[in-house]
């Protein structure tokens, strides 16, 4: 499984989104209410596990963890490899 | 201010008179000046007036923290109505709830909502159902009622003025709380309740027109919504965030616009303490830090101290019956950082036994609350109101029994013991076990279930829950959670889940809760 797969099983399986709803790679995740403050906080935590990446609190910003795909890019650039 | 006939929104109309260019509210790229907030809600006020919405109507407002919501709150005062504001992380039962409870004529709430509402809103009673951002053109055809936000808004600003014929023992807003029975209870609040308030807090936190305060509290939330009244009362600014969800983000845009108050609950002052990067953020412009929801644990104010030096910090305490029951002045947080205060001006507060007749110093008691704050009842819920309003020192008066155990020292100050019923307190916002309960034992599987608090650091208190399955069955914690998340807002899902053979029972079979903790 690529990152962005991975990311996206991850939001699914730990997160609510409505049945019959799939969350768009490019879908804000606060606004759809999938995360929360505490659920941005479970996120870091998957990638610092999964990815062995550190997340710095500056880093703890929308453009890098509100959307699968923002997240994958951030990751990518994180580990300094191509999303 | 119509000095005779005091309403809430004339804190508006009288500082968009007195400045009509300042920048009111702040929301992300978005500046609002007051004239822009003041032509938007009188405008929406028109149109919602013009579609049947009538004095006393209730308007619900089910939206994000958003400048949308903050203009629906004061149409919704402008039309003689009153505004009902729902938290957006609220499931479509909850709602549908809602919306027969209180029977609203008009429901405004955005696009990127639709999954919750669309379902909720095939309701005799609505009128009008106004919807900001994206409206799915699908829609439109199943909802006769429906109207685009900004078409709202044009159709209003053509009408002529309403007549406005409240008076101030008016409703102005119901908020919905969690009761101990699991069932949501409004909150009655006229604009002489939330006129007081408003005076009161302001005065204490010494606010002035200067002041530009963050406010990443929902505005469903009282506090949250308390900061756009108290703000635009004094004519001052409001730095509105959708959430504390991103904190290195607000903590940004909170320098770049170097706020002087910040209000917040435990569990952000929890993260902020947390935050190895806080010192790269300019907070030296706060003059005042609040803190409400929960009792502030004596560490948190240690670190307010130093992450904002000399600001002026607040522990504060209160319910949404009467917005605020004490607050503790600044200067006495070294001398009593485990008080909760002393009664806000013009309120009075004292501790009473089981017969009601007050005690002494240093004896526990239940805290009674005196004054114009003091909530109208719960909506429609004769019995409750009537365990928590009793009559007062003067005739036709009702004070406020708050359900809290509390004690008082020998100068007067405060100290919240614990409360009666065994609502938990996350994350600052009420659960009441009893409707988590009831949501775990619907989920096919699930025999039995009980719900407590347990004492966590950042939440305050985290909700866990005992379950005992059906024979034969299997369910992770994990699917536990998410069928949860289905039917709750996400600060009520447990936290914790633990799968038990049997729950403690006492000898007439009720779940025994004490052997759990």
């Amino acid at each position: 499984m690529d990152a962005k797969a991975q990311i996206r099983a991850f939001i699914t399986k730990n997160f609510y989104v409505p049945d019959g709803t799939t969350i768009a790679d490019d879908a804000s995740l606060l606004e759809h209410g999938v995360i929360d403050s505490t659920g941005v906080l479970e996120v870091i935590g998957f990638l610092e596990d999964n990815f062995h990446v550190t997340v710095e609190d500056t880093e703890m910003l929308p453009e890098n963890l509100d959307s699968i795909d923002r997240i994958a890019a951030f990751v990518a650039r994180k580990c300094g490899t191509p999303a | 201010m119509r000095s005779a006939v005091p309403q809430l929104q004339d804190y508006l109309a009288a500082s968009a008179g007195r400045l009509p260019d300042k920048v009111a509210l702040v929301y992300g790229a978005r500046r609002v000046t007051y004239r822009e907030l003041e032509e938007s809600s009188e405008a929406l006020a028109r149109g919602l007036a013009a579609r049947g919405v009538a004095r006393g109507d209730r308007v619900l407002v089910f939206g994000d923290n958003t400048v949308e919501t903050v203009v629906a709150f004061w149409a919704a005062l402008k039309a003689d109505a009153v505004a009902v504001l729902v938290n957006p992380l609220t499931k479509s039962d909850r709602l549908a709830y809602l919306l027969a409870d209180c029977r609203p004529t008009a429901l405004i709430t955005d696009g990127h909502l639709e999954g919750v509402w669309s379902g909720a809103v095939a309701t005799p009673h609505l009128k009008v159902l106004a919807v900001s951002g994206r409206v799915n053109p699908a829609l439109r055809a199943g909802h006769p009622t429906l109207v685009p936000f900004d078409d709202l808004l044009a159709e209003g600003a053509s009408r002529p003025p309403i007549a406005n014929r409240n008076i101030d023992i008016d409703l102005a807003s119901i908020i919905y709380t969690s009761g101990s029975t699991g069932d949501p209870k409004g909150v009655m609040l006229t604009h002489r309740n939330m006129l007081t308030a408003a005076s009161s807090i302001s005065c204490y936190l010494g606010m002035v027109e200067d002041d530009v305060i963050l406010d990443t509290l929902p505005l469903a939330f009282d506090y949250g919504l308390y900061q756009i009244i108290m703000a635009f009362r004094q004519g001052a600014r409001v730095v509105l965030e959708r959430s504390f969800a991103f904190p290195a983000q607000v903590l940004t845009v909170a320098s770049a616009e170097r706020i002087t108050g910040f209000p917040g609950v435990p569990t952000i002052f929890a993260v902020l303490a947390d935050m190895k990067g806080l010192a790269s953020f300019d907070l030296s412009s706060v003059c005042f830090v609040t803190n409400t929801a929960a009792a502030l644990p004596v560490k948190h104010i240690e670190f307010m101290k130093r992450a904002f030096p000399g600001a002026r910090i607040y522990s504060m305490y209160g319910l949404t019956e009467c917005k605020r029951c004490t607050y503790l002045p600044p200067e006495d947080i070294e001398r009593k950082p485990t008080s909760v205060g002393i009664a806000i001006p013009n309120t009075e507060v004292w501790v009473v036994d089981e017969r009601g007749q007050r005690v002494g110093p240093g004896v526990v008691g239940q805290l009674v609350v005196r004054g114009a704050t003091v909530m109208k009842g719960y909506w429609e819920k004769p019995e409750a109101t009537a365990k928590k309003l009793k009559p007062g020192l003067l005739p036709g008066e009702q004070v406020l029994w708050t359900g809290d155990f509390c004690k008082m020292d020998e100068e007067g100050y405060v100290y919240f013991v614990g409360r009666m019923d065994d609502i938990i307190k996350s994350r600052g916002e009420k659960v009441a076990p009893k409707e988590v309960e009831n949501v775990l034992v619907s989920m096919p599987g699930i025999r039995e279930a009980a719900v407590i608090g347990v004492a966590d650091d950042l939440l305050g208190e985290a909700v866990k829950a005992f379950v005992v399955l059906e024979t034969g069955v299997q369910l992770s914690a994990k699917e536990i959670q998410n069928y949860c998340q289905s039917k709750l807002e996400n600060f009520k899902v447990p936290k914790i889940i633990e799968i038990m053979d049997e729950l403690p029972k006492t000898d007439t079979g009720k779940v025994k809760k004490t052997g759990l903790r």
